[in-house]
């Protein structure tokens, strides 16, 4: 298998490098969607002339767009980021320093959402037309639709301020305090989960009923096997790759998700640290976190498919 | 017709049709219905419960809550469909284009729009109003932006399976132009899965403002939006936490709403349904 996939892994690496150098122009170009100068933008409200045309030097504005942003680009490949324009702070640091909090949130959120989800959509896929299927059909649309903010609005006004039963807001370091730190991620990750939850019971279920309905499993009912043998042994199997494709969707849900957020409990998240420096016009860090964010994101894809070629020999090819 | 037929016959249609209808008329006759004005402070009646006087209550500054969910209505809807319209006009146009023309271009484009769906979406939307500047207008056309390019490439898919279609071949075979093909042929044929992927959108779209609203990003202070209300209402979680039930209601309810009315085009507009 490792003869297959080494190559498999070099194909999907050099098909992602286009991907990646878009991603960064995309990114780049943001700057430049500043209407006007973005020279007198990033000065802020009552800079000088000297310190517009310092900070036009500072950032190469006087120079090509191009020229620009293969300076930028070549910075950004040597972990160089820039610097945060209201506290001076490097980028790169600002954003891992905060990265450990996100993460934990989503990958608890992460979870959250398998090991309900997952049930849920298997439950709904064998029971087709029944009340518990109707059910979750009632949650899976509510989960849709429900505002996460107002969620974790509700978590906080009910678990926390009432029962206190969790913290309502702030974080604390995973290496430092581990359980304190899991205390304070379980709400987060409740109200990021929920819909992440219905998305995957919606999708699983689908993708269940369209397996429970094809010949071979015609076969093996025909043949005597057991729905529960069917289910697990055959149907769970034939469903891995499209679940595996779902929770990487997912965790691009749950990185957009974590911005409102994490502003609701005060995480000093990377998605707290977007939002807030968006208002204060503090590109360099907009920039930075959308940059890291989209390659998280881009690097999970590249694992989805490393996984799904390992579950299912027809995608790693001949 | 036979899609209001079965809008009759779904209860769940019809009400979230009537919702959606009630919704409108809200939004464009908020002045007359509004019971006080959605700005208007008073300094003497703060944070008060639900009363005859003030059926929702007052908020932080003494403004009536009803009259600023009315309020809000308009602001949602606007923004909801400002931003599905620029993803539709963006999107669809694209889609059409690349999946028809093919070759160099839409493998160049489609490795564009597979990098655009890399970004979370709310982030992008988030750095682009950043960059455009504050505000709902310039909220509701970066979350368009960002959604365009999934539209895009749901388009581009139909155009794909209608472009090999036989009376494709033959209105070529005609001499008919690419132009008159993709608009005679093409894009009717390829639009009904899009027409409900927008009505689905529609509720993305809701809940989009709604976030950017609340992080201080979409409506601005004091006009009244239903995000902005519960940012307003977070502050004050400990001492009325019954200021957060109102607008939060209102836009799960209308995210409720349009999912509703999309499920039901999907089932309405899909032929293998329709002989069920």
């Amino acid at each position: 298998m490792n003869r297959k996939l080494q190559p498999l892994i070099g194909r999907r690496v050099l098909h992602l490098l286009p991907v990646i150098v878009l991603a960064t122009f995309v990114v780049f170009s943001l700057l430049h969607l500043v209407p006007g100068d973005p020279a007198v933008t990033l000065a802020g409200d009552y800079a000088t002339p000297a310190r517009i045309a310092e900070i036009r030097q500072l950032y190469g504005l006087d120079r090509p767009f191009l020229v620009q942003y293969g300076v930028w680009l070549g910075h950004a490949c040597l972990g160089d980021l820039g610097h945060s324009l209201l506290s001076s702070e490097d980028v790169l640091q600002l954003i891992l320093h905060r990265l450990p909090h996100s993460a934990l949130i989503a990958t608890c959120a992460l979870i959250l959402s398998a090991s309900v989800g997952i049930p849920l959509g298997l439950a709904a896929a064998t029971r087709v037309g029944s009340r518990l299927d109707a059910c979750i059909g009632g949650f899976v649309s509510l989960g849709v639709a429900l505002p996460s903010f107002w969620l974790a609005m509700i978590l906080i006004g009910t678990l926390s301020l009432k029962l206190h039963l969790f913290p309502a807001t702030g974080a604390a370091d995973l290496t430092a305090a581990p359980l304190d730190a899991l205390r304070h991620a379980v709400l987060p990750a409740v109200a990021l989960a929920f819909s992440g939850v219905a998305e995957l019971a919606r999708q699983l279920r689908s993708a269940m009923i369209e397996v429970l309905g094809s010949q071979f499993v015609r076969t093996l009912r025909a043949k005597g096997l057991s729905p529960a043998a069917i289910l697990w042994r055959h149907g769970l199997r034939n469903v891995s790759v499209t679940l595996l494709t779902i929770l990487g969707l997912l965790v691009n849900r749950l990185f957009a998700g974590a911005v409102v957020i994490e502003a609701v409990f005060a995480v000093p998240g990377i998605g707290s640290l977007v939002s807030y420096s968006a208002l204060n016009k503090d590109f360099p860090v907009v920039q930075g976190v959308v940059l890291v964010m989209v390659v998280i994101v881009i690097s999970v894809n590249l694992l989805v498919d490393v996984l799904n070629a390992i579950l299912d020999p027809r995608v790693a090819g001949p | 017709m036979s899609v209001v037929r079965l809008m009759c016959r779904d209860m769940r249609a019809a009400l979230s049709i009537s919702y959606l209808a009630m919704l409108a008329l809200v939004s464009v006759f908020a002045a007359d219905i509004a019971p006080y004005s959605p700005t208007e402070q008073n300094a003497a009646d703060l944070l008060l419960l639900p009363s005859t006087a003030h059926l929702l209550g007052t908020d932080d500054l003494g403004r009536d809550v009803l009259s600023r969910l009315i309020w809000g209505a308009p602001n949602s809807l606007y923004a909801t469909l400002l931003a599905v319209g620029v993803a539709v006009l963006l999107g669809v146009p694209v889609g059409l284009l690349i999946g028809f023309v093919g070759g160099w271009l839409d493998t160049v484009m489609s490795r564009f729009i597979d990098t655009l769906l890399s970004f979370p979406a709310i982030v992008l939307a988030i750095a682009v109003t950043g960059a455009l500047g504050i505000g709902l207008t310039n909220a509701m056309l970066s979350v368009g932006i960002v959604f365009s390019p999934g539209l895009a490439r749901l388009v581009r898919a139909q155009t794909l399976v209608v472009r090999g279609a036989l009376y494709v071949d033959a209105a070529r075979g005609f001499g008919a132009s690419p132009g008159y093909i993709i608009r005679r042929h093409i894009a009717p044929n390829a639009i009904q899965p899009v027409i409900v992927q927008v009505t689905l959108l529609l509720a993305v779209g809701l809940l989009a403002e709604a976030t950017l609203s609340f992080l201080s990003l979409g409506v601005q202070p004091p006009a009244a939006s239903w995000g902005g209300m519960l940012a307003r209402a977070y502050n004050y979680m400990e001492i009325a936490p019954e200021q957060m039930y109102a607008p939060g209601f209102a836009i799960l309810l209308t995210a409720l709403a349009f999912n509703a009315l999309g499920e039901t085009l999907r089932v309405a507009l899909d032929p293998t349904m329709k002989r069920r």
